[in-house]
């Protein structure tokens, strides 16, 4: 049997493991045990009953549908902007690849009202959206391009880096002997960069469920209609309904957690494609 | 990130026919389609920071930082900032140290544990203190009839934000310490070295790129923490308000200018963090 933990002549393992163990647990671990005791504590028919209000479907349809949407939509740009930077050389390049991780950087509530900024009816780009009868701001189209935007490094940062492994004499090869582009792009480019799509499609999507800040701003919050699942769980905090807020809270991290259990799969998937191409 | 030599070009001037033209089409289309991505979603919304902050020109957007309530919510930010991200970078190296220089059993759970805080909704890293601490929590009653406010008060903002931007420094050492190995900690040790001072004068200069990186990622995120930090603070003007919780009341009240103009203060240090990340990432740090 392995020893439960391998002998070193490096000091400090008692110290280090113990803070480290001791903090998560106080910081992370107790505070989350805690909002699943307190579900759990629940009769289950009120429990039901909180999870299953129409207020409550509705905030879900609106949540994880434009969070899917945004999540598509970025699967699509995302590749698209991830093959401009790897594949194409032009004037600002480097300085746009750098600007891609700002919705990391920038703080939710600044790319709430500036994104609500822009595309209300007299923004910069609303107004030109108001004519044609597309609302954006106050909408669940809004939502989406919140979404969008936080979503949107997950996919190119994913991408970007399997773009670069794939192999281009593979490519060169494949058009020699007579494949049409679009035949080496199914063929040899999509498989290789699938997993990595997929993990940043995932990654994208789990992120738009739980964001707060950037959507309340742009969505209007009206019930029923452009009110996310965290949006309902600030409201039930705030009538201190702490056990609701707890019910949905609980719905959202079960979700997240398959969210983060099917990331890793992916990943372990993408890594023994890998290993099955041989690199 | 993306460095790669470009052979692509000069390959395609060469290659004859239909591809060629194929080639600058497509070309053409991925270039544009990104930017338009881009520039609606991105560009226009960070120029719309320092249009709408300008808008009555400079004397109002620094009238802006006159105001008591203002300069309140700055102060508040830093010291959150100031508080979290040395804690944070403390456990980051706790972590890196027992997960990459030892071998024990549950180490990837152990890790898995650390990345939890970024699958979790803001909105539910605050509630889980409000759960705890808030009046109606499990020690609600407690802390009041010992007078003790941790949510809508700072050590409840401190949390929040502690939980939120908890694996940011973790994550960068962890994986870096694993790949640069033990052999120069293995061999001062040998040599008679003690622990601490294998760490500062070994480990800690080894690490020092990934580090730097991992506490501005850590110091931007804990400055800019919205849906967690909204949650406990109670958004007590002047008292409780950090800067992001400050744009929205500004926002709220129609002063776009002040909410604008707070908002470019955090846009600044967004663009400051990713100038540091180019900067760190052109020494040839690569995150993994």
């Amino acid at each position: 049997m392995k020893p439960l933990r391998q002998p070193s002549v490096l000091p400090g393992f008692g110290l280090t493991f113990g803070f480290t163990t001791l903090f998560l647990s106080g910081i992370v671990l107790l505070p989350l045990a805690a909002l699943v005791l307190m579900t759990a504590s629940m009769p289950w028919s009120e429990f039901l009953h909180v999870i299953s209000t129409p207020r409550a479907i509705g905030s879900y349809r609106l949540s994880f549908g434009a969070s899917l949407l945004a999540a598509s939509i970025n699967l699509v740009f995302g590749f698209i902007i991830a093959w401009t930077l790897v594949r194409y050389e032009f004037p600002g390049r480097k300085v746009i690849d750098a600007l891609i991780d700002m919705p990391f950087a920038l703080p939710t509530a600044v790319s709430g009202i500036a994104l609500t900024t822009v595309f209300a009816a007299n923004g910069w780009i609303g107004r030109y959206l108001e004519p044609l009868g597309i609302k954006v701001a106050y909408t669940w189209i809004g939502v989406t391009v919140a979404l969008t935007l936080i979503g949107m490094p997950f996919v190119v940062r994913s991408v970007q880096p399997a773009l670069q492994e794939v192999q281009r004499d593979l490519e060169d090869a494949a058009e020699t002997l007579g494949a049409g582009r679009f035949y080496v792009f199914r063929r040899i480019i999509l498989p290789t960069v699938l997993p990595a799509l997929l993990t940043g499609f995932t990654l994208a999507f789990a992120r738009a469920v739980g964001e707060y800040g950037s959507v309340i701003f742009i969505s209007g919050n009206i019930p029923m209609r452009t009110e996310i699942t965290p949006l309902l769980i600030v409201i039930r905090l705030e009538e201190f309904d702490y056990r609701g807020a707890a019910a949905l809270g609980f719905v959202m991290l079960v979700i997240s957690f398959a969210m983060l259990l099917t990331i890793n799969l992916l990943q372990a998937w993408g890594r023994r494609r890998l290993v099955a191409t041989g690199r | 990130m993306a460095s790669q030599p470009y052979v692509m070009l000069d390959e395609m001037a060469t290659r004859p026919g239909r591809d060629t033209v194929l080639a600058a089409v497509t070309r053409w289309a991925f270039i544009t389609l990104s930017m338009v991505f881009l520039a609606a979603l991105l560009f226009a919304p960070l120029a719309t920071v320092i249009a709408m902050a300008l808008a009555k020109g400079w004397g109002a957007y620094f009238a802006t930082f006159l105001d008591p309530d203002t300069r309140a919510a700055i102060r508040l930010t830093l010291i959150t900032a100031l508080v979290v991200v040395p804690i944070n970078t403390v456990f980051g190296f706790a972590a890196g140290w027992s997960i990459a220089k030892f071998e024990f059993k549950g180490k990837s759970f152990l890790i898995t544990l650390i990345d939890l805080p970024l699958a979790v909704s803001p909105v539910i890293s605050g509630m889980i203190y409000v759960l705890l601490f808030g009046l109606q929590g499990w020690f609600g009653r407690y802390l009041q009839d010992h007078d003790i406010s941790i949510i809508f008060a700072l050590p409840g903002i401190i949390l929040a934000t502690m939980f939120v931007t908890f694996p940011y420094v973790a994550r960068e050492l962890i994986p870096l310490m694993q790949q640069l190995g033990n052999d120069e900690e293995e061999a001062a040790i040998t040599l008679g070295a003690g622990g601490w001072l294998t760490f500062f004068r070994v480990t800690l200069p080894k690490v020092r790129w990934g580090l730097l990186y991992g506490i501005i990622l850590c110091n931007a995120r804990a400055m800019g923490e919205f849906g967690a930090v909204s949650v406990v603070s109670g958004h007590i003007r002047g008292l409780t308000n950090t800067m992001p919780l400050h744009i929205e009341i500004l926002y709220n009240e129609y002063n776009f200018v002040g909410a604008f103009a707070v908002a470019s203060l955090l846009m600044l240090l967004a663009l400051a963090t990713l100038i540091v990340k180019t900067l760190v990432e052109r020494t040839g740090y690569r995150r993994r």
